[in-house]
C-alpha cells in the first residue's frame, strides 16, 4: 500500500526561521555538483521504469553520456579549477571500476564524492529492503575504497526511491540526503532509527539536465536563471542563510555552446565576498554542529 | 525482484561493450590539422527522403510525418528541402567557397537524378543515409531487409557521386545490433552515429575496425530549432559560443579540436532562416578563417588519425 505521507520532516514556515549564518558571516552556502554517471548500454529491465527511449542498442542516449565522460569532464573541471569551486560529485559507484582516471583526477583537486548508487540505469524501484541496503552499502564501500573516504550524502540513482531510501542511507553511516527539494535551508529530516541527519538543498530548478532537456532552455537563458536565483537568495541570505546548488552533467554544461553562459555565471557568483563556496559535506556539517538542535526543537514546536 | 537486478557482468575496467575502447579526449595524443590550424570545421547537409506512404518505422526520425495518410502538409515541407531549399543553401555555401559534404537518402537517386547531377557539380564527398526515412536503422529490423537498405543506398549514390562513397550517417543517427556489421561488409569505412566524442575514433566490428567520426547533435539544425525550439538567433550563438571555445581550448592545449554541423534543406532553407546560416558561414570562414581548416570527413578522419 502506499503511504500519504513518509513524514521526513514537518512543516515549517520560511517566515518563521531562525538566522543561519555560514562561516565568515557568509550569508549563502553555495555549492556545485557535478554528476558524473555511468550509464550501462544494456541494463536489466527494471518493470517500473524504463532504462532508455530506443530499443537496444540505445545509441542516442549511451552516447552523449559517454561524451559526458570522455570530453565533457575535463572541461567542466578546468572551468571549476578556475573559480576556484571544489565539485561535490555525484557519482554512480560502478564509475569507480570503469573510468578509475576521473576518480584521480577529481581525488587530485580535493573534490569530494556522494554516493548516487552503482549505475543510473539501476532502480531502487522494486528492490526489497535488504536487497537496497545491500546497494547503498555496495555504492559507500566501493567509493571509499577508490577515494579513501566513505561518502556522506546521497542521492539516489536517477532519483528513485523507495520508502526506507532514506533510513536505509542514515543506517550505513550517511549524514545527509540531496533527494528533498522541499527548502532553501538544510533541514533536519526524521529517520526510523533517530540518527541526526538532514536534508541539503540541491535543486532541480537550477540542474543543467532539467534546465536543458526538460526546458529546452537556451543556454543564455540557463546562465541567466542562476544569476537571478543567486541574486535573490544572496539577498534573502541576509536575513536568514541560504543555500544555492548547482547540479550539473559533464554531457550538458561541458558541451561547447553551453559552457560560456555557465562560466559567465559562475564568474558572477563567485565575484561576491559574502559567499560561502563550500561542499555538501561541509555545508551539512556545519549545519549539524550549529543549527540542528534548534532546527529540530523548533520544527517541533511549530508542528 | 530477483538478485539479477545487483548483478553487473560488465562492471570492470573501459566500456561496458565492446565497440571501442575507453579514452579521453585530453589524454589522448594531440591532433594536428594541416597549417596547425586550431579548429576543424566539417559542415554536413542531410538530404532526406519522407515517403508519402508505405509503413511507418517504429522509432520516427526528426522531422518524420504525423498526420493520416495522405500528410501532404509535411510531404511536402520536406519536399520543398529537396526544390528550393538546397538550392538556396548550395548558393549560401558556393558565396563562401564552402567545403561541405553530403548525406543523401540512396532512393533519392531513383527520384531525382536531376538534384543527383547538380549535387555532383559540388565536388563533395557523398555519405549513404539510409534509403529513405522511413527505413530507419532500429530495433528488431530484419537483417537481410537492412542489408538490403545499405546495399541499394550505397549502389545508388556511387552512380552519381564523384568520389566512392565511404561514410554514413544513419537517419536519426540510430542504428541496430546489427548495423557496424552491415556497413563493413558493404565497403563502408565510417560512420558518423556514435556522438561520444569531438574527434574521430575506432569502432570495432565483426568484419574488423571502421571509424566513427562524431556528427553532433546537440547543434543539429533540427535538434535545435525544432526539437529544443530555440530561437535563429540563439541558434547562431551557440555555434559561435562553441566555436570560440574549441578554439581557444585547442589554442591552448596545442591539440586541433573539431566542429561539425550538421543541416537540413527543409529546415534551414526556409527564406527566414538562411539568412542566418550566411552569417554563421561568415562568421566562421571569413571572421574566424585564420583559425578554421574547413575540410569533408575523409580528409578531416586522414588528418586526424595520421596525428
Amino acid at each position: 500500500m502506499s503511504k500519504t505521507e513518509l513524514n521526513l520532516y514537518s512543516y515549517w514556515s520560511w517566515e518563521e526561521r531562525p538566522r543561519i549564518e555560514w562561516p565568515n558571516g557568509a550569508k549563502l552556502a553555495f555549492w556545485v555538483a557535478p554528476n558524473i554517471e555511468f550509464y550501462e548500454l544494456d541494463p536489466p529491465e527494471n518493470p517500473f521504469r524504463k532504462s532508455w527511449p530506443h530499443p537496444y542498442p540505445p545509441v542516442p542516449g549511451y552516447s552523449i553520456r559517454d561524451y559526458g565522460n570522455r570530453v565533457g569532464h575535463q572541461r567542466q573541471m578546468a572551468l571549476l579549477d578556475k573559480y576556484g569551486i571544489r565539485g561535490s560529485v555525484s557519482l554512480s559507484a560502478a564509475l569507480c571500476q570503469h573510468h578509475p582516471e576521473i576518480i584521480a583526477m577529481c581525488v587530485e583537486r580535493d573534490w569530494e564524492f556522494f554516493s548516487h548508487g552503482i549505475y543510473n540505469t539501476r532502480y531502487t524501484y522494486g528492490l526489497s529492503e535488504a536487497q537496497e541496503r545491500a546497494m547503498i552499502e555496495d555504492a559507500m564501500t566501493t567509493i571509499e575504497r577508490a577515494t579513501g573516504k566513505r561518502p556522506v550524502g546521497y542521492l539516489a540513482p536517477a532519483l528513485s526511491h523507495s520508502e526506507h531510501t532514506i533510513d536505509l542511507f542514515a543506517e550505513a553511516g550517511g549524514l545527509y540526503t540531496c533527494d528533498l527539494f522541499h527548502d532553501d535551508q538544510p533541514t533536519p529530516v526524521i529517520t526510523r532509527s533517530g540518527q541526526r541527519f538532514v536534508s541539503v538543498p540541491y535543486s532541480l530548478e537550477l540542474n543543467d539536465t532539467i534546465a536543458y532537456v526538460v526546458q529546452r532552455m537556451e543556454p543564455r537563458r540557463y546562465g541567466h536563471i542562476i544569476r537571478r536565483a543567486f541574486d535573490e537568495l544572496l539577498r534573502e541570505g541576509a536575513e536568514k542563510g541560504t543555500v544555492m546548488c548547482i547540479p550539473t552533467h559533464n554531457y550538458q554544461v561541458g558541451c561547447p555552446h553551453r559552457l560560456r553562459a555557465f562560466e559567465e555565471a559562475l564568474e558572477y557568483i563567485t565575484d561576491h565576498d559574502d559567499v560561502w563556496v563550500a561542499t555538501g559535506s561541509e555545508i551539512a556539517e556545519f549545519y549539524l554542529e550549529h543549527y540542528y538542535d534548534d532546527a529540530l526543537a523548533a520544527m517541533k514546536v511549530v508542528e | 525482484m530477483t538478485n539479477r537486478f545487483l548483478t553487473y557482468d560488465r562492471r570492470h575496467y573501459g566500456m561496458d561493450h565492446d565497440r571501442y575502447k575507453w579514452s579521453m579526449l585530453q589524454d589522448r595524443p594531440s591532433v594536428r590539422w594541416p597549417g596547425d590550424k586550431p579548429l576543424a570545421l566539417w559542415i554536413n547537409i542531410s538530404i532526406q527522403h519522407f515517403p508519402l506512404s508505405g509503413s511507418k518505422p517504429t522509432v520516427p526520425p526528426p522531422g518524420a510525418l504525423t498526420m493520416p495518410y495522405p500528410d501532404l502538409r509535411h510531404y511536402t515541407l520536406r519536399d520543398y528541402g529537396n526544390r528550393v531549399g538546397i538550392y538556396r543553401l548550395l548558393r549560401a555555401l558556393e558565396e563562401v567557397d564552402a567545403t561541405f559534404s553530403i548525406a543523401v537518402s540512396g532512393q533519392l537517386g531513383e527520384r531525382y537524378p536531376k538534384l543527383m547531377r547538380r549535387l555532383a557539380t559540388s565536388d563533395s564527398e557523398w555519405l549513404g543515409h539510409g534509403w529513405n526515412m522511413n527505413c530507419i536503422h532500429a530495433g528488431a529490423v530484419d537483417v537481410d531487409e537492412e542489408r538490403h537498405w545499405i546495399k541499394n543506398t550505397k549502389e545508388l549514390l556511387t552512380q552519381y557521386s564523384p568520389h566512392p562513397v565511404l561514410g554514413w550517417l544513419s537517419p536519426g543517427r540510430l542504428q541496430t545490433a546489427n548495423t557496424p556489421e552491415l556497413l563493413a561488409e558493404q565497403g563502408v569505412s565510417f560512420h558518423c552515429d556514435w556522438v561520444n566524442d569531438e574527434l574521430p575514433y575506432i569502432f570495432n566490428t565483426h568484419h574488423g575496425a571502421m571509424t566513427c567520426l562524431p556528427s553532433c547533435l546537440e547543434l543539429d539544425d533540427v535538434f535545435v530549432l525544432t526539437q529544443n525550439l530555440h530561437s535563429e538567433d540563439s541558434y547562431q550563438q551557440q555555434i559561435i559560443d562553441a566555436a570560440d571555445l574549441l578554439i581557444d581550448e585547442a589554442r591552448e592545449l596545442g591539440a586541433g579540436r573539431l566542429l561539425s554541423l550538421n543541416l537540413h534543406p527543409w529546415l534551414v532553407g526556409q527564406p527566414h532562416r538562411i539568412g542566418v546560416i550566411r552569417d554563421i558561414l561568415k562568421a566562421l570562414l571569413n571572421a574566424r578563417g585564420d583559425a578554421i581548416w574547413n575540410a569533408g570527413p575523409s580528409q578531416i578522419i586522414s588528418a586526424a588519425m595520421a596525428s
